[in-house]
């Protein structure tokens, strides 16, 4: 904890867990598409089900998805602005059993067609957790440099990913593996100790059996 | 070294050192960031900035929530005190025009700093930004003072709670106002001792207090209690630095605030269920907003 943990963020009202901690998930969802999304689908659960239109929980997620920070002056307008960029948003009232009550489900399309989808709960204090993507289990708080990596299950893959970061001198701090099924796409989530170039996650990206990586600043 | 696990500590290392808690707390939290003194002390000063602006922006007559239950008290505030209406003298009616505008800013969607919370982020500008002008403090007085105050939130969240969900008001604006006074305190060139006092002082007075937000918003009563908040933070500074003891030490108030807000049912930790947000006006309000529910 420091200083900045008690007098910040700063940010857009009104709440740390239903404005800003939904910047944050939707920013990670926008992250995770990698290109400008045409349309979102938004399931909101339980707290954030009831209160979104009062909170603006609607606008914080869809200025996250088009990248905007939880100190964004735009996130007022963000739907607005959304329609203007050609973003389709739809929100519809879902409930996800044993979720968290302030859960999101998002699914982006981007303009080729590509789609991304992700369970992210705010967890109070603009804290959030990521515990679904494509459907997979993972474990991702933003705090600290994260990787987000989709491949196919196959003998080998986790392996080069470690040894190419080990290569790089990037120390990892975490690490969690899902997968659909046997062979089938997986996921894999790593957390690191230093901040990651953009250059350094294209590379890891060109590695044997991997479909996409996306690498996270911490927020 | 200085921790964050008491406000006796923070008051013994200030005394050793013969200097003021800020001055500690600026050069660990440097290490601890690796960052330079001048580095941290430019985000701080940042964060004053927005809080300056939020003060600003928060007084319009026409300004209004996104859910439309709250807005433009600030503004009554401001032309009371304008026009020498308001029964306190200048200082104060300035202090309820600031905690009502940044509050009133969160509540319609417009950039605040937490401090702790959203829900409290009025309190220590109003607090701190008040007695700069009111005493023609420099601005290195008013952005050192937030320092002290990030130690008392510190010592607080480390052995309480700056949560309402799970301590109830007294935990954020109980926290926010301790840390105004403290900072308040500090800014009047009060010794570490009656900073601790101050701390003590304000938290002693908001105990208790639940957090029961009509219709699960940020707005009622959260927006008034952050004029309450910069009210007591400036009763409990001038009690301290009249040189008034707290009879119970600061740490041990922050142990009873946490154990108060363990007792607390949770219907009264911003779930809405109960106090203010269980009342039939409340209910009214809510189905206003959000529509009929089962």
């Amino acid at each position: 904890m420091n200083v900045f943990d008690i007098i910040g963020p700063v940010m857009i009202g009104p709440s740390s867990s239903h404005t800003a901690g939904a910047v944050r998930i939707g920013r990670i969802a926008g992250a995770l598409l990698g290109e400008d999304a045409v349309k979102a689908e938004i399931g909101l659960h339980g707290s954030f089900a009831k209160t979104y239109k009062g909170h603006g929980t609607d606008k914080a997620l869809a200025a996250g998805i088009m990248g905007m920070e939880p100190s964004d002056s735009r996130i007022r307008e963000s739907l607005s602005v959304a329609k203007k960029r050609g973003l389709e948003i739809s929100f519809y009232l879902t409930h996800i059993d044993g979720a968290h009550p302030n859960t999101a489900l998002i699914t982006l399309t981007g303009a080729d067609g590509k789609t991304v989808s992700l369970e992210g709960a705010s967890i109070g204090g603009g804290n959030i957790r990521i515990h679904k993507v494509n459907g997979m289990e993972v474990e991702i708080s933003g705090e600290a440099t994260t990787f987000i990596i989709l491949h196919n299950d196959t003998p080998g893959t986790i392996a080069s990913v470690t040894q190419f970061l080990a290569g790089q001198n990037i120390n990892i701090g975490s690490f969690r593996l899902s997968r659909r099924q046997k062979g089938g796409l997986a996921v894999m989530t790593l957390e690191v100790d230093s901040p990651v170039s953009g250059g350094i996650n294209q590379e890891l990206e060109r590695l044997p059996n991997i479909i996409s990586s996306t690498v996270l600043a911490p927020q | 070294m200085i921790h964050y696990l008491s406000v006796s500590g923070l008051v013994q290392a200030a005394v050793l050192q013969n200097c003021r808690i800020s001055d500690l707390v600026l050069e660990q939290q440097a290490q601890q960031l690796e960052q330079t003194p001048d580095q941290v002390y430019d985000a701080m000063a940042q964060s004053l900035a927005v809080m300056r602006q939020a003060v600003v922006d928060g007084i319009y007559p026409d300004l209004r929530s996104t859910s439309g239950l709250t807005g433009g008290a600030a503004f009554k505030m401001k032309c009371a005190v304008d026009d020498g209406k308001n029964i306190c003298g200048r200082m104060f009616g300035s202090a309820m025009v600031k905690a009502l505008a940044v509050s009133e800013l969160n509540a319609a969607m417009g950039k605040i700093v937490a401090a702790p919370t959203a829900g409290s982020c009025g309190i220590i500008p109003a607090a701190v930004l008040t007695m700069q002008e009111e005493h023609h403090l420099s601005e290195d007085t008013a952005v050192r003072a937030l320092f002290t105050a990030s130690a008392i939130g510190m010592v607080i969240a480390q052995n309480a709670s700056i949560s309402g969900a799970e301590g109830g008001c007294q935990a954020e604006c109980g926290s926010a106002s301790a840390m105004a006074a403290a900072a308040v305190t500090e800014m009047a060139g009060g010794t570490p001792q009656q900073v601790s006092n101050a701390c003590a002082i304000a938290l002693k007075n908001i105990l208790g207090l639940v957090c029961d937000p009509v219709a699960g918003l940020v707005e009622i009563p959260c927006i008034k209690r952050n004029a309450m908040g910069t009210a007591n933070a400036f009763v409990a500074a001038e009690l301290a630095l009249a040189g008034i003891e707290s009879a119970i030490p600061a740490d041990e108030v922050i142990v009873a605030m946490k154990r108060i807000g363990d007792m607390l049912p949770v219907s009264l930790k911003e779930t809405a269920d109960g106090g203010l947000a269980d009342t039939p006006t409340a209910k009214k309000l809510q189905e206003q907003v959000f529509g009929k529910r089962e």
